[in-house]
């Protein structure tokens, strides 16, 4: 059986679900992030499936790599903030952290 | 001297006194010498006067001169026209004729009142009344016009209500002015109805306009009935100022004025204003308005005469008698008698000037004692009082050499002709039994003041002939009492002047109105040339015109008074010689005991002391009426109208409570309802509050779900 877009929309549907379960679930901030990076790649994925398959050229695996770099860049900023509530709260537990409700 | 510079010297006479009346007024109270300033202002007028009368009466003596301006224009009046509110000054013998006479008596009374009224606390504000008197009696005489005769009509009753109450501390005084505005002003009513009637159909209050509109055929609404009744309504107002018939009651009480105002008000000039306002409208006056006018005039000579009979105040008598005069005049003026109508109002108003005067004289003397029953005597005290009263008393019996023999006597033969033209009897018989019955009681008062003994020797003592202020006063009016002032011929009064500047003026009513002996011969004349020849008609019609220019008031009328002159004149100085006889009989000679015919005629007696109860009916029929209505219509605001008005007040408290329960209950409970509800979903959805960013995504996840299984955009 021949590898297809299909699949690929599939692993990254598989990839999507599971980084938006962990940020939903996870208690610890940066297993957050981490769901965050899953989500980005799973639209990395696509982007690149639908360069190869589509007729867009190369301007998905290019859009991709933009994401790649946003992704860096968005972990840089997120870790910083991380690190801003541990000094702060003194944990990363976000289920503790619901100052938002005030 | 021009025609406008004789309107200019009327307008100056009219307004000089209002000037003094206003100087004194206000500055009165801190200069004590300023009332000199009203009167010199008066001399002035007097002066002025003299040469308006004497200019008018040597050039322009068969002219009416009339100068008009717009008072109030109210442009293009829909269905009228042009119709604009004129005012203006109209001089005419007559004019000027009483210009003199009023100028001449308010000099005199103020001269008089000077020394008359010394020491009165109001001193200045008195002599500014009489300016404003005098101001509004001159506003009358030279309106050529019925709105300003209404206006100024006003006026007079105005000062006349200031001067009558001027002792207001007096209840009797206060009462008297009231009694007289009130009495005043029920005529005044009728007088502005007749007033709208002739301005509602001719459009105008000018005298002229109104009787060449008339003479032209127009009459009130189409109707002769219309025009008598004007004439009837106008005269009502006459009948209120005049103090004839039934609005007499108010004249006697006025006396409680000063006696110098009683003179110059209330004998002499105002109470003439009716007088003259009847000679006014003479022309528009129909056959039935004649008849009713000399009937009020005959009823009321006769009933003031009886009741002058018993009186025992002084100045009560000279009033009734004052009333009885008037009455005179207005009889004549009904009869037709213009010429002598008013002839007598000048006469009058000297005589009965110097009368009150006199009588003031009297009282000053007695220190304000009025009853004659306290006086007697007096001749020898007073003797320029007891002289000049004398000349005026002749005057009012009808002597022969005095002013009042030569204008009573005309009148009385003009009602004997018209009795002889008309049948209608009864007012010439009223008329010669009253010029009996006043020399009677005017000798009776004579007698009873200045003659016989002393009745109280206290009184009798302090008496003192007046001072000069007020006895010259005296002599020059009892002067103009004498003939010579009118004609140099002492019986016929129709040899003098004043006969030929005061003429008769022609009357203008259709001739279906008038009296038969009124209907003019020329008119005749014309319809039968008329009929005679059409093309001439014009011709005729202004020949005619020209002939009606000359025509006096009627050939037939002047030719029976002709006729009875002489049989007039012996008949009442027969009557006159009578009556001061019995006077002299009963009072001074005492061959009848008065007390004895008093009790003999009781009832009589008592009807004429109570003068005919006619206060007691008025108070009966009127005012007790009045009274009543008040009470029901009292009753039916304190039961009524407050009942309705309380009501309402319940019941808006009522609904007040029931709208207020509804705010509480229902408008409250709906506000209160919608916070529980908010409230209520307020606490569900706190709970989704979380403040938790997890709990957020998830509500994002499933609500992007929903929406894309909504939409289904593939």
């Amino acid at each position: 059986m021949e590898v297809g877009l299909t699949h690929y929309l599939v692993v990254s549907s598989f990839l999507f679900a599971f980084g938006l379960y962990a940020i939903i679930t996870r208690k610890n901030a940066i297993l957050v992030l981490m769901g965050v990076e899953l989500v980005l790649n799973a639209a990395n994925i696509n982007f690149v499936a639908f360069s190869r398959y589509g007729n867009l050229g190369l301007n998905g695996q290019l859009i991709a790599l933009f994401v790649i770099i946003l992704a860096a860049a968005e972990a840089a900023i997120a870790l910083a903030i991380v690190l801003n509530i541990y000094k702060t709260f003194g944990h990363v537990n976000i289920d503790e952290i619901d100052n938002l409700k005030e | 001297m021009t025609e406008s510079s004789l309107i200019s010297l009327a307008v100056t006479i009219l307004f000089l006194p209002l000037a003094g009346f206003f100087t004194v007024l206000i500055f009165g109270k801190r200069y004590k010498k300023l009332y000199l300033f009203e009167v010199g202002i008066i001399t002035v007028s007097l002066i002025l006067s003299i040469i308006t009368g004497f200019v008018k009466l040597t050039s322009y003596v068969n002219d009416t001169i009339i100068r008009q301006f717009t008072w109030i224009d109210f442009g293009n009046v829909p269905s009228i026209g042009h119709l604009a509110v004129k005012l203006g000054v109209q001089i005419d013998n007559v004019t000027v004729i009483m210009l003199f006479v009023v100028t001449l008596i308010s000099t005199l009374v103020h001269y008089f009142s000077i020394a008359y009224m010394e020491g009165d606390p109001r001193f200045s504000r008195y002599f500014s009344y009489l300016g404003i008197f005098t101001f509004s009696m001159l506003g009358i005489v030279i309106a050529d016009n019925i709105l300003m005769i209404y206006i100024f009509w006003e006026l007079v009753g105005l000062s006349s209500y200031l001067l009558i109450g001027f002792w207001y501390e007096k209840k009797s005084a206060s009462d008297a002015s009231m009694k007289a505005f009130l009495t005043n002003r029920i005529g005044d009513i009728g007088m502005f109805i007749g007033i709208l009637i002739l301005f509602t159909n001719y459009h105008t209050f000018s005298f002229q306009e109104i009787f060449e509109s008339i003479s032209n055929g127009v009459v009130p609404f189409g109707s002769n009935g219309w025009l008598t009744a004007a004439g009837i309504l106008v005269f009502m107002g006459a009948v209120g100022k005049s103090a004839q018939l039934p609005l007499h009651i108010w004249l006697p009480d006025a006396m409680e004025g000063p006696t110098p105002v009683s003179a110059l008000i209330h004998a002499a000039t105002m109470v003439a204003a009716g007088v003259y306002l009847v000679a006014r409208i003479f022309p528009l006056l129909t056959a039935d308005a004649f008849l009713v006018i000399a009937v009020v005039g005959a009823l009321t000579s006769f009933f003031a005469a009886s009741i002058a009979f018993t009186q025992n105040d002084i100045k009560k008598v000279l009033a009734y008698s004052t009333v009885s005069q008037l009455g005179y005049m207005v009889m004549a003026m009904g009869v037709g008698a213009y010429t002598f109508a008013f002839f007598h109002l000048v006469t009058h108003a000297f005589f009965k000037g110097l009368m009150f005067l006199g009588s003031g004289s009297v009282i000053h003397a007695m220190h304000h004692e009025q009853d004659m029953r306290q006086m007697g005597g007096l001749k020898k005290k007073m003797p320029i009082t007891y002289i000049t009263f004398l000349v005026g008393t002749l005057a009012i019996s009808g002597i022969p050499l005095t002013s009042g023999f030569l204008s009573k006597d005309g009148l009385l033969a003009g009602s004997w002709a018209f009795g002889n033209l008309t049948g209608h009897y009864l007012i010439p018989i009223i008329g010669f039994t009253v010029a009996l019955m006043t020399a009677f009681y005017m000798f009776r008062l004579i007698i009873m003041t200045f003659h016989g003994e002393p009745r109280n020797q206290h009184k009798y003592d302090h008496a003192h002939e007046s001072p000069k202020l007020m006895t010259v006063p005296l002599i020059i009016l009892a002067s103009l009492s004498i003939f010579i002032f009118y004609t140099p011929n002492p019986m016929n009064p129709e040899a003098g002047w004043f006969y030929n500047w005061v003429q008769t003026p022609q009357t203008v009513v259709p001739e279906e109105a008038r009296f038969n002996f009124m209907k003019s011969e020329s008119a005749e004349t014309e319809n039968e040339h008329t009929i005679l020849a059409e093309d001439e008609h014009h011709t005729t019609e202004n020949h005619t015109k020209t002939e009606n220019e000359h025509v006096v008031h009627s050939e037939m009328y002047n030719e029976a008074m002709h006729h009875v002159h002489v049989p007039g004149m012996i008949l009442s100085i027969i009557l006159a010689s009578l009556g001061i006889l019995f006077a002299f009989i009963i009072y001074q000679w005492k061959k009848i005991d008065p007390d004895m015919l008093a009790e003999k005629l009781k009832p009589l007696y008592k009807l004429s002391f109570n003068k005919w109860y006619v206060d007691e009916i008025y108070s009966l029929l009127f005012i007790e009426r009045l009274l009543d209505l008040s009470r029901f219509i009292s009753w039916f605001d304190a039961k009524v109208v407050d009942g309705i008005v309380n009501y309402s007040a319940t019941l808006t408290r009522a609904f007040s409570r029931v709208t207020g329960w509804f705010d509480t209950y229902v408008v409250d409970g709906l506000v209160n309802f919608i916070a529980f509800i908010n409230g209520f979903f307020g606490l569900a959805l706190r709970k989704m509050q979380t403040g938790k960013v997890q709990t957020y995504i998830v509500y994002v996840v499933f609500s992007v779900i929903i929406i894309l299984l909504i939409l289904r955009p593939f």
